[in-house]
């Protein structure tokens, strides 16, 4: 008796779950993308693991709109099969064009080929694969993370040209061994490597987490005395330190400057607040490019293999200007 | 007393090694009215394991585990943070939280003790829907709150001490009174020693076991509170991740066995005591995050190789205790 009911309710766990995963689909009957006609594009999203995925999801749905693109929408929930099932499902209803961002780098290969052989151009978005094959997908739109951790040098270069003496700086980096934290970190480092007076002294992962940026934080500035500098890998892990620092009775921003990544709403009230100093964007909001991408591929025109998300950088007086329109 | 000496060993072995790095590690100031220092923070940050290790106590020793508490921290902080930025008091806010945590808690017991699916099944399932749930509730955010009263409970002070640290105190001595000066410890340990004997003995072991998986859900979603209310934001994601298995670590370095009987609750507390100072160590003595996991892999590998009687006698050359007489000692100790 146990165990037949167990059965049932795993049996009902699962039901749950293969539902939850199927909304989006078979939505619309019309537009399968004759010569001239409304375009049809099949857009599968990694999930909605944070606000910067769900500002990313609103941006591609509005712009669509605008774009007079129809767009079906399927939300992977981070699983890879659900995202090739997403794909071949796209496939076979015949869509104009498929868009993805990757929820991981490798094994690819299969389902796009079957995209190529049914002539389905693919763009990818945010996220890049690592197919040897490039010929599978027409282009990549998405951030260039090593150009951010390059911008964050550039400012603290700039910030600290009349300076002699050394600064002492601590890393946050994101989680171990993703493309973000791994650029990010390669970036900054190669601007700031051409002048011996900046020192990382201290880095350490602090997992893209503001609760970790606090732990983390708190230990450096046990363990380092002297810190001039605080540049983290994104905006949740400062906001995290700022609390550290606060409690050391420090001021952010002033006795330790700040350089963030990501520019998402509570990062830039704090950049307005003047705990942050400098914030790079990384811009979710990459529709209007993906649609105008999207546009010309189905027509057949060339695209750039590589483009690159417009981003922009923010000083506390730019923070303060922009922050009532931040869209996330 | 003696099966705490190898942990209490290792304890102070991490301390030792973050002295030699560190200067100054084991001074603490006082700074803006509250103790600040090294090891205040090993505490305060360590409040939250030893919370939700201390619950995990009692489930292992029903001879069972609980996969779900990391994903009870997530819903606690997160319902606590949500009716917290719709202006609820922070009162409403944290009975309501963990109102939900106690019924959570509630609903894994019946799973377990009810329906009689195996607790690693039983509480996988709210470990994977629970994050979702989570998730539902913060809408995919992360929802930053300002409010210093919540602040207090797991980012204040008290009495120049760090809040989360009392509570962890109080709810670790009302634990101890209840196991250990009343017969709840004894009936416990018969329920996971052998539920059928405790059944046939009079104890109604299914009512045990739910209890035991109500105060461990309900010692997450303190912790759950503590570890959003440190950074004054929920983020159902993240918050917790991976708990389950710092805690069931804390459990068996403090020495009570994953097949369930005798537990020991200080023994919990010096794990989870253990497992913070290994990560404080690691940020102080600045070892590289490509290479932390190897370290703290190395470290508990060492300190459970310690542990155990087997292998000190192979490295030592010294006999084993004759274990079946140890044990009988053990129950006559618990008795008494």
């Amino acid at each position: 008796m146990a165990k037949r009911f167990s059965a049932l309710v795993a049996l009902a766990v699962g039901a749950l779950l293969t539902t939850s995963c199927g909304g989006g689909g078979g939505t619309t009957s019309a537009g399968t993308g004759g010569g001239g006609d409304a375009i049809t594009m099949g857009f599968s999203q990694v999930g909605a693991e944070s606000g910067w995925r769900t500002a990313n999801t609103k941006s591609v749905q509005d712009s669509a709109k605008n774009a007079g693109i129809t767009l079906k929408f399927s939300d992977a929930q981070q699983k890879q099969e659900n995202q090739i099932k997403a794909i071949r499902s796209f496939i076979q209803q015949k869509v104009d064009v498929i868009a993805f961002s990757p929820v991981v780098e490798s094994g690819w290969d299969t389902v796009l080929m079957e995209a190529k052989n049914a002539k389905i151009p693919v763009i990818l978005t945010d996220r890049a694969v690592d197919s040897k094959d490039t010929s599978l997908y027409k282009t990549f739109l998405g951030s260039d993370f090593v150009e951010e951790g390059k911008k964050a040098g550039q400012w603290l270069v700039q910030e600290y040209k009349d300076s002699k003496d050394p600064v002492n700086i601590v890393e946050l980096q994101g989680t171990t061994g993703s493309a973000p934290a791994n650029d990010r970190k390669a970036g900054f480092a190669e601007v700031i490597g051409a002048d011996p007076k900046f020192k990382i002294v201290a880095s350490q992962t602090g997992d893209f987490t503001r609760a970790k940026g606090k732990e983390v934080m708190e230990a450096f500035l046990k363990s380092t005395p002297d810190i001039d500098v605080l540049y983290a890998h994104n905006d949740d892990m400062g906001l995290g330190a700022i609390e550290a620092i606060e409690g050391a009775g420090k001021v952010p921003g002033k006795d330790i400057k700040i350089i963030t990544v990501d520019a998402v709403k509570d990062g830039m009230q704090a950049l307005a607040d003047g705990k942050i100093n400098f914030i790079v964007e990384c811009s979710p909001l990459l529709g209007p490019q993906l649609m105008d991408l999207a546009k010309k591929v189905v027509k057949g025109e060339q695209v750039p293999a590589r483009v690159v998300t417009e981003e922009t950088t923010f000083t506390q007086e730019q923070a303060k200007q922009v922050l009532s329109s931040r869209q996330y | 007393m003696r099966r705490l000496l190898w942990p209490l060993l290792a304890l102070a072995a991490l301390l030792l090694l973050n002295v030699a790095f560190t200067d100054g590690f084991l001074s603490i100031q006082i700074k803006d009215g509250h103790l600040y220092g090294s090891l205040i923070d090993i505490l305060r940050f360590g409040a939250p394991l030893i919370l939700v290790s201390l619950g995990m106590t009692l489930v292992i020793a029903t001879g069972g585990i609980d996969l779900s508490v990391g994903s009870v921290v997530a819903i606690s902080g997160a319902l606590a943070c949500l009716q917290i930025s719709e202006d609820a008091s922070v009162f409403t806010a944290v009975a309501l939280a963990l109102g939900l945590c106690l019924a959570l808690g509630a609903w894994n017991g019946f799973l377990v003790a009810g329906i009689g699916i195996q607790p690693i099944i039983a509480t996988l399932i709210l470990m994977v829907a629970g994050r979702g749930l989570a998730q539902l509730i913060t809408d995919g955010q992360i929802i930053t709150v300002n409010s210093p009263a919540y602040k207090l409970i797991g980012g204040g002070y008290w009495l120049t001490l760090p809040f989360g640290i009392l509570v962890v105190a109080a709810i670790w001595a009302v634990t101890a009174f209840l196991t250990r000066r009343l017969a709840l410890g004894l009936v416990i340990e018969a329920v996971g020693g052998n539920p059928v004997a405790s059944r046939l003995a009079g104890i109604d072991a299914r009512r045990v076991t739910v209890m035991a998986y109500t105060a461990c859900a309900l010692c997450a979603g303190i912790a759950g509170l503590m570890i959003s209310s440190n950074v004054s934001s929920a983020d159902g994601n993240n918050a917790g991740l991976w708990i389950e298995l710092d805690a069931i670590l804390a459990v068996v370095i403090g020495g009570t066995s994953l097949t369930g009987g005798r537990f020991s609750l200080t023994g919990t507390v010096l794990g989870a005591l253990i497992i913070q100072t290994l990560t404080t160590t690691i940020y102080s003595i600045g070892v590289p995050p490509e290479t932390t996991l190897l370290f703290k892999a190395l470290v508990v590998t060492t300190v459970c190789l310690l542990q155990s009687p087997a292998f000190r006698a192979k490295v030592f050359h010294r006999r084993p205790r004759p274990a079946p007489k140890a044990a009988a000692e053990e129950k006559v100790k618990v008795t008494a």
